[in-house]
């Protein structure tokens, strides 16, 4: 018998996609039936206090959380979410709900063993309830008390050998698509780069020191799997140099139809016979690329590397050989003037062990971002109040016409005094000697 | 309930205390098909919906098979996968951007047995717990975030609407039918949390109604100017009041600058906002992360508000559903939702989708404001 009826939660067991409700309501059973005999340490009831608390959210539709909760770790300024229920005397299982970040694995892939004594953590000192994962990369534990913060990181950094994502306002924890581990677009070792930077900057992941949060995430190519370009206040993003790599047999054999178009992402519909001029040739953003009948061929010095025609064809086209990145900065969510999404400030960059070139750029701007960036301000907002110039200078980068969509359409435009002959000090009465009052 | 140490010891806390070891190396985790593979893959195929192939330049072949979660899972259910893991694959299992599952084989003929196992697998209320899919043009796994479940900013719940998302979407997520993919997300309050400003799709929370000002307690538990300062409309000022004939330091809200983001709250515990009738969601459509073709884009608001209907929200998800069954038959291959309406322009849109225009959805934020209207005389009636 459940210790909260939920007749509006039991409404969302029914349907086919995966039910989050039966799940706790499984957990909330496990827990109860202790089969192991695990020592909770925090309440048996906590999952059925959850469903209890959200039934009653879902009558209320407001939310039953207090407003914040400053909790964590010694050491650390980040990494547990402190809540608090603000009905704890019905729900004394979910009084205290903090949530602990977990720092994941690069690509988020795990060995059964290691998953299983991580959770066997959890399942003991928490509710037993998990995101996997948070947006930003981390395996989210959801609901624990406070006495147990200081135990979950003991345990995890001693016999785990895991330790915190971050929060506040920090660096986050960095993540990245899956890259070359299965992925023959990847321009760059995305697993790799993203694991480096991770450790490099511990120190700065675990106690805020910034004006604000920041990110870093990694794609592999410009697909953008783990959404760099949106989502991270520096995205790296995969490319290449040279020429795209043309397997003329393998064309033909799309064009007659042994070959399915982009790998047979379009199956379950009939979209007709395969046309390489319709699918590809047409839809090339630069029309660089020629068909004559019988050989394919790509004007490389006018692609833009979009990805479509090696999306499209992937047995037949292939990323150059001349690989890097490309570094974007100042993407983030609409607070407080609105959602950017990362401008280019490095066109190429090599990505090579021990990664030197890259910290480079991100230490200048953390340099110039931690003095002049304010108080909750995002690295794309202190772009926007000081100028991409300011950008360009701190990290010694030359203006290039790729830094911009389209040049400045007002000509309201700033010149230093230095760059101007004579400079800024003028006297008025050499004026007047030449124009009267 | 007795208390069981750690090892850790409380009078002492910082011996002993191991920091900034970060995550462990993923090189400890890859499948050995993998790591002898790694970096060098020639192409990949999508064999069905939600099974994928790729091949090496050894000529070795990794089978794929993803699974949707509800993203928010018990460890029992984790331990589930651990044993289909254990069973199907060595011991090795992977979570992907979007928290999908995925089961890694290295020989063809397992996959048909682990699909087996895994679309037996329900739950009580009948609800599959590792439905196959989410490649290729479809619907896969919704970004989401805390809700009602965890967080104190919501304007509304995050793994409900999900939930009735995807039971609606289900035969879309299984299948391959799309122009292209069309990437749903779920944000709670305007902060978004996740994907909304660059999905194709995006629910967000919002309020509307102004902040409630509690004015006992403001100063004793907010700082006023960070309160000040967190207003995108420049609401809020500090103020005073008078509170049991005692003078109080609090702020105060121009009701109609207020636009209900929230964020004053986010900074100042003693300024809810939160409220029944007011909350609910926006539909945003059109955004896209990835450079195939058409550059990154935002999505745009194109329902100002829909009501929060709990359990299962049904007005937002036959909202969402118009949408998707227009795209489904107008778009053209390769199209992605932004790309689409940019091309038959908005006005057809809304037209085609039969979504009601309101006022609410011209921008009025700054300068920038402008450059969405229409400066030119190219439009459709
Ligand atoms: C009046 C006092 C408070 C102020 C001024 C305040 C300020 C903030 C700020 C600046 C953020 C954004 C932080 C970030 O982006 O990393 C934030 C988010 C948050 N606040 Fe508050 N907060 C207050 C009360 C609290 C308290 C006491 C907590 C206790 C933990 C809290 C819980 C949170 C949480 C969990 C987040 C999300 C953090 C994240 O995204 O990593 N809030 N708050
Ligand atoms: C106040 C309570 C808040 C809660 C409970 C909360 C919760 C979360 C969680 C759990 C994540 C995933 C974290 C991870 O994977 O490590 C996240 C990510 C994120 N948060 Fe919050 N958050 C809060 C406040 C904020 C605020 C104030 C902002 C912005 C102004 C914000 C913007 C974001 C964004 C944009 C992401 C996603 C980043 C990405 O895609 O990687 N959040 N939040
Ligand atoms: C070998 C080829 C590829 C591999 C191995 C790969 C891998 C992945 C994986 C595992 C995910 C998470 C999927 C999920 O959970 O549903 C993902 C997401 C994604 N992929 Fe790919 N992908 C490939 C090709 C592509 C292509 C061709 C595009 C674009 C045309 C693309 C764009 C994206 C985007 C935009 C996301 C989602 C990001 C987000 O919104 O969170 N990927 N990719
Ligand atoms: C003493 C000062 C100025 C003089 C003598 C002057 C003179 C003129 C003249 C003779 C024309 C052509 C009018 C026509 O074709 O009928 C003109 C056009 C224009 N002026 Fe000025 N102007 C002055 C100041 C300004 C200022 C301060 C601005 C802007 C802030 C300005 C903006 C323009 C513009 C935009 C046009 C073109 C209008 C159009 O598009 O037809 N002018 N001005
Ligand atoms: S971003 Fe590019 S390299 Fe990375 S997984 Fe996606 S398609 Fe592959
Ligand atoms: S990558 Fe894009 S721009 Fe380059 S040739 Fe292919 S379709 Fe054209
Ligand atoms: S989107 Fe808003 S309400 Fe939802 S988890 Fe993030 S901060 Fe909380
Ligand atoms: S809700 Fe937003 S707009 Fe309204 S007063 Fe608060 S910060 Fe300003």
């Amino acid at each position: 018998m459940a210790k909260h009826e939920t007749p509006l939660l039991d409404e969302l067991t029914k349907g086919p996609w995966p039910s989050f409700v039966d799940d706790i309501k499984q957990e909330a059973a496990r827990r109860h039936e202790n089969k192991d005999g695990v020592e909770y340490q925090i309440p048996e009831d906590v999952c059925d206090d959850l469903l209890g608390v959200l039934e009653l959210s879902y009558k209320d539709k407001e939310t039953h959380w207090k407003h914040g909760g400053i909790v964590g770790v010694f050491g650390y300024g980040g990494g547990v979410i402190g809540r608090y229920c603000d009905s704890p005397q019905q729900f004394p299982g979910v009084a205290h709900f903090h949530t602990v970040r977990v720092n994941h694995p690069s690509g988020k892939w795990y060995t059964t063993d290691y998953l299983r004594k991580l959770i066997d953590i959890w399942d003991m000192r928490g509710s037993g309830l998990t995101n996997m994962h948070g947006s930003t990369g981390d395996l989210v534990w959801l609901g624990t008390f406070t006495e147990q913060l200081e135990e979950i990181f003991y345990e995890l950094t001693h016999n785990m050998e895991t330790d915190l994502g971050g929060s506040g306002s920090n660096l986050r924890t960095p993540a990245d698509c899956m890259g070359m581990s299965r992925c023959e677009y990847a321009c760059y070792d995305t697993h790799a780069l993203c694991y480096a930077l991770t450790q490099e900057y511990q120190d700065e992941l675990h106690r805020p020191a910034f004006p604000y949060k920041f990110k870093f995430k990694f794609d592999g190519c410009p697909n953008g799997c783990v959404a760099s370009i949106a989502r991270a206040d520096m995205s790296f993003i995969g490319t290449w140099k040279d020429d795209i790599k043309i397997d003329q047999d393998a064309v033909k054999a799309y064009v007659g139809g042994e070959l399915k178009p982009n790998a047979g992402a379009h199956a379950s519909r009939d979209w007709g016979k395969f046309d390489i001029e319709e699918e590809v040739i047409n839809r090339c953003p630069t029309n660089c690329m020629s068909w004559d009948g019988s050989k394919l061929t790509i004007d490389n010095s006018e692609c833009y590397r979009c990805m479509h025609c090696i999306n499209t064809m992937p047995r037949a086209l292939r990323i150059g050989d001349e690989r890097g990145a490309s570094i974007l900065c100042g993407a983030k969510a609409p607070i407080l003037d609105g959602a950017q999404m990362s401008s280019l400030l490095v066109p190429f960059v090599p990505v090579e062990d021990p990664f030197d070139e890259v910290k480079e750029v991100i230490e200048n701007i953390w340099d110039w971002w931690m003095e002049e960036g304010k108080n909750r301000e995002r690295l794309g907002e202190t772009m926007k109040r000081m100028g991409f110039q300011k950008l360009l200078e701190v990290t010694g980068t030359k203006a290039d016409a790729r830094h911009v969509q389209y040049p400045r359409e007002n000509p309201y435009i700033f010149w230093k005094s230095e760059d101007v002959p004579g400079g800024f000090e003028r006297d008025i009465q050499d004026f007047r000697s030449r124009h009267q009052r | 309930m007795a208390f069981v140490s750690s090892g850790y010891n409380p009078d002492k806390p910082m011996e002993n205390r191991i920091t900034d070891i970060g995550p462990q190396n993923y090189q400890n985790f890859l499948p050995p098909v993998i790591k002898n593979n790694y970096g060098k893959w020639l192409y990949h195929e999508i064999l069905e919906p939600g099974v994928l192939m790729h091949k090496a330049e050894s000529g070795d072949e990794v089978y794929t098979i993803r699974v949707g979660t509800a993203r928010l899972m018990s460890v029992g259910l984790i331990r589930e996968i651990l044993d289909i893991a254990d069973a199907h694959c060595d011991g090795y299992v992977r979570w992907t951007t979007r928290n999908n599952v995925e089961f890694i084989l290295d020989s063809k003929d397992k996959v048909e047995p682990l699909k087996k196992d895994l679309e037996g697998r329900k739950f009580p209320g009948g609800s599959n717990k590792f439905p196959i899919g989410g490649t290729g043009a479809s619907v896969p796994n919704v970004v989401h975030t805390q809700g009602w479940v965890h967080c104190h900013t919501p304007a509304t719940d995050a793994s409900g609407p999900v939930k009735a998302l995807m039971d609606e979407f289900y035969s879309e997520f299984q299948s391959m039918e799309l122009p292209a993919p069309i990437r749903l997300a779920v944000a709670c309050c305007l902060n978004m949390c996740g994907a909304c400003h660059c999905s194709d799709i995006a629910v967000v929370g919002i309020h509307r109604k102004p902040p409630l000002i509690d004015h006992e307690v403001l100063d004793d538990i907010c700082e006023i100017p960070l309160a000040v300062a967190s207003c995108p409309t420049a609401a809020i000022r500090p103020s005073k009041v008078e509170v049991n004939g005692k003078e109080k330091k609090t702020v105060a809200i121009k009701e109609e600058r207020c636009m209900f983001c929230g964020n004053c709250y986010t900074m100042c515990a003693a300024l809810p906002l939160a409220d029944a009738e007011g909350d609910g969601c926006a539909i945003m459509v059109g955004g896209k992360v990835s450079n195939r073709i058409s550059n990154p884009k935002f999505s745009k608001v194109v329902a100002a508000y829909v009501p929060n209907e709990p359990p299962r929200w049904p007005t937002l998800v036959q909202t969402i559903r118009k949408i998707v069954d227009a795209y489904k038959q107008d778009a053209k291959k390769y199209e992605r939702i932004g790309d689409w309406a940019e091309r038959i322009g908005w006005e057809r849109f809304f037209e085609k989708t039969g979504l009601e225009f309101t006022e609410h959805l011209i921008d009025d934020f700054r300068d920038p404001a402008y450059y969405s209207w229409r400066q030119t005389t190219n439009f459709k009636w």
